[in-house]
């Protein structure tokens, strides 16, 4: 595979790709949202049991190419256990890695999320890597129903 | 790539033909282009992209208004593509040809026209269930506002139209039906002469979306017997924003006017306006005229080619990508129907098409990904989204052998 395709389709993509963790639905959620792609018809429910200010368990399910579903199943792992601030600021420096643009110093570090900095080199498949993060703030924004891409 | 031979034994000289498409003739990620995405938009080539620069540097004027040389040669250019209109789909009459924006607004006219003077409450339109979203949703909007119902043919696991089920529909409540003449999601070249044939028994206008067929096989409004016909010039090697709708006269003039403006009335006082005679009436404001041109010149250079020609090197081109991929494996056809028209729409096992997408387009290879505006169909085969491949008169076997390779790659990627 040429190099850049590798940038983009790493290893620990691939694998969440394929076996996506948390992949299911929660029994009780604190609040569900359908984030939606209507481009491409990627779509993921998103489950979410909130403790406090806490997120004591996410979990997701839906259909998607190999990038959103990794996305959605390395979310679940990044920010489970996490307080919402976390998350919140977890996703802003995600976003900014995706656009390759400076992340700010505070919150959380990025850990595995770093696998998707290949992406910014790939515009079209952006929303693919951000859909379960909008659909993540829409629940934490206390939003129902369905959040759109476009 | 492997020497090919000056003619195919088609008969279409297709390197001749590459070399008319500047476009085609670049390399992508450092590999040479390989469009296949001809059902989204086809190329332009270069007789096409001259006349449109020649007329906006020589004869750029408006129309129908001016007594200048200028506006008397725009207009002698843009009735005269008109006419290449008329006769390229062998209607009787110039003034049954409308210059729209293109199949979606030829539709949404006939929807907002015809529609809103024909039906009414308990009355119905169908539709086949492998429409674009432009031949559902118009027809959509107008039966909820006019109290309608939309009834849908449906579709058999080939990807055909189940002509038994047409006919159980058809019935005096039925006021049109509007069919797709080629899917863009599978391929489907659908039977119209006997589409046509069952409506007309129960007094049924047929309106077909051409948008697929027009730069891939003959189309003759009379012989296939259909009222209404809507294309785009785009996707037959013409410039976007303009296309056409056909209209049988006699139910055009019974149609009221769509958008109203200028060129579109005979007289004006705030107290009424009398309309203008056909088309006229349905071409209010300024069109595009340059593009209108740029239409009648994307005609010339198809039929100087010749339709069957093109047609028969597709054909040649498609049989020998279907064989090219029916040795891929975990590879499935979506659509397979009796008759097919240069479009391969298919799944790979456990592979989203959206990344099927992506790692072609690092080959240099351009295909469509995604439910190709046709959710409906998508629904039908039980899948999100597909991956299509899409020819036209330019598209060559090796084109189709590098489509064969780059899929492996996706294999390999996903392994």
């Amino acid at each position: 595979m040429s190099s850049d395709l590798r940038d983009l389709y790493q290893e620990v993509i691939l694998d969440h790709g394929k076996r996506p963790r948390n992949f299911r639905r929660l029994d009780q959620p604190s609040c569900s949202v359908d984030g939606y792609n209507p481009l491409c018809g990627d779509h993921f429910m998103l489950d979410l049991q909130l403790d406090g200010g806490r997120i004591a368990d996410i979990a997701f399910e839906g259909a998607g190419c190999a990038i959103s579903t990794a996305s959605a199943s390395l979310m679940t792992e990044a920010i489970k256990g996490r307080t919402v601030e976390e998350a919140r600021q977890l996703f802003k420096k995600f976003h900014r890695l995706i656009l390759c643009e400076a992340a700010p110093e505070d919150g959380p570090p990025l850990g595995k999320l770093e696998v998707f900095s290949g992406v910014h080199e790939y515009p079209t498949r952006v929303k693919c890597a951000t859909l379960a993060w909008h659909t993540l703030c829409a629940a934490l924004d206390g939003q129902h129903g369905t959040v759109s891409t476009e | 790539m492997t020497p090919v031979a000056a003619a195919t034994p088609t008969g279409l000289d297709v390197e001749a033909v590459r070399r008319d498409f500047p476009a085609l003739h670049q390399q992508v990620h450092g590999r040479p282009l390989v469009y296949l995405d001809n059902a989204a938009t086809t190329q332009r080539p270069r007789q096409v992209i001259g006349e449109i620069v020649r007329f906006y540097e020589q004869d750029n004027a408006n129309i129908h208004r001016g007594v200048h040389l200028l506006s008397e040669r725009a207009t002698k250019l843009y009735e005269g593509a008109r006419e290449k209109v008329r006769a390229a789909l062998n209607a009787t009459l110039a003034r049954e040809i409308i210059f729209v924006r293109g199949t979606t607004e030829a539709i949404n006219l006939v929807a907002q026209t015809f529609g809103r003077a024909n039906l009414g409450p308990g009355d119905e339109i169908l539709v086949s269930a492998m429409e674009h979203h432009s031949d559902i949703v118009p027809w959509q909007m107008i039966c909820q506002e006019r109290g309608a119902a939309l009834r849908v043919i449906p579709v058999d696991d080939r990807g055909d139209l189940i002509l038994e089920e047409l006919e159980r529909l058809l019935s005096p409540r039925v006021k049109l039906a509007a069919v797709v003449h080629v899917s863009n999601a599978l391929g489907t070249v659908n039977p119209i002469r006997q589409i046509t044939a069952l409506a007309r028994a129960h007094g049924v206008p047929v309106l077909v979306d051409g948008a697929q067929a027009m730069a891939h096989m003959a189309v003759d409004v009379r012989e296939l017997d259909v009222d209404f016909y809507a294309f785009s010039a785009h996707k037959m090697c013409g410039p976007t924003g303009v296309g056409v709708l056909y209209g049988k006269s006699h139910l055009l003039e019974t149609m009221p006017p769509w958008q109203g403006g200028g060129d579109m009335i005979r007289s004006v006082t705030f107290e009424k306006t009398t309309y203008n005679t056909l088309p006229h009436r349905f071409e209010a404001g300024t069109p595009d005229i340059a593009g209108v041109i740029g239409l009648g010149a994307a005609i010339d250079y198809l039929h100087g080619i010749g339709l069957s020609r093109i047609a028969a090197h597709e054909d040649a081109v498609l049989a020998h990508g279907l064989a090219a991929l029916s040795e891929i494996p975990g590879l499935r056809l979506i659509g397979t129907p009796r008759r097919r028209a240069g479009v391969i729409s298919f799944v790979l096992d456990g592979i989203h098409p959206h990344d099927i997408g992506t790692i072609l387009d690092r080959e240099g290879i351009a295909i469509r990904t995604g439910h190709h505006c046709a959710q409906p169909v998508m629904q039908r085969f039980g899948i999100p989204a597909t991956a299509r491949a899409s020819l036209a008169l330019y598209s060559t076997r090796e084109e189709l052998d590098a489509l064969a390779r780059g899929l492996r790659r996706v294999l390999e990627v996903f392994a």
